[in-house]
């Protein structure tokens, strides 16, 4: 039982991003509003980004700045454990700015076919596309 | 990494995400989709990607509310579920 909660604990991070992830899953399956749908998409990517960030943590590591950058006794000699791993970080960046862009495109069409079809719910939507 | 504000704030993401999904009115749903971002913006200054932090303040919690909100105006605020 220690064990069980021990390891719970200790990868909690992982956890709370498969957690996360089958939340923003189920979302875009189940959800029958397509906003809805759109924030499930968000949530999935969210919880990617959460993961590629979790990997970057190391313990008693300090924030990819350098430490002894200027100043009159300035060196550039980098010990790698000091810091934490910042290339995760940078690919994460690109994919906020992606993420946004696709939720811009995503809702854009979802409003399009409010305007076809006066309505968000997909039931609806696809009756309507069967009765022509 | 101070780890109590770390299981702390990855409860509270897992319970925005939740209850953005639950809620019956779509603009309530943006706006918790909003808090969800803000607070994954607080787990990665924890995590030290102070980069990551500020990209999502802006962008994820800011500019995604504004196109939701923006969205939900143009069209309806019902929802079945």
């Amino acid at each position: 039982m220690t064990d069980l909660i021990s390891m719970v604990v200790a990868k909690y991070n992982y956890w709370i991003y498969i957690t996360l992830m089958m939340i923003g899953l189920y979302a875009i399956i189940a959800k029958n509003n397509l906003v809805k749908k759109i924030v499930g998409m968000n949530i999935f990517q969210t919880a990617i980004i959460l993961f590629y960030v979790s990997i970057s943590v190391k313990k008693g590591a300090t924030i990819p700045i350098l430490e002894h950058g200027h100043g009159p006794d300035a060196h550039h000699v980098v010990h790698a454990v000091d810091y934490i791993n910042p290339l995760p970080h940078v690919l994460m960046l690109t994919a906020i700015v992606v993420g946004v862009a696709t939720l811009g495109v995503a809702l854009a069409l979802a409003i399009r076919v409010y305007n076809n079809y006066n309505t968000l719910e997909e039931d609806k939507i696809l009756a309507q596309i069967r009765e022509k | 990494m101070i780890w109590p504000i770390d299981l702390a704030i990855l409860t509270l993401v897992v319970v925005a995400a939740i209850s953005a999904l639950m809620v019956k009115d779509l603009l309530g749903a943006s706006v918790l989709f909003g808090s969800y971002s803000f607070m994954m913006c607080l787990l990665w200054s924890i995590m030290g990607a102070v980069d990551v932090a500020f990209t999502e303040a802006s962008v994820g919690a800011g500019v995604s509310t504004v196109l939701f909100v923006a969205a939900v105006f143009r069209t309806t605020r019902r929802t079945r579920d």
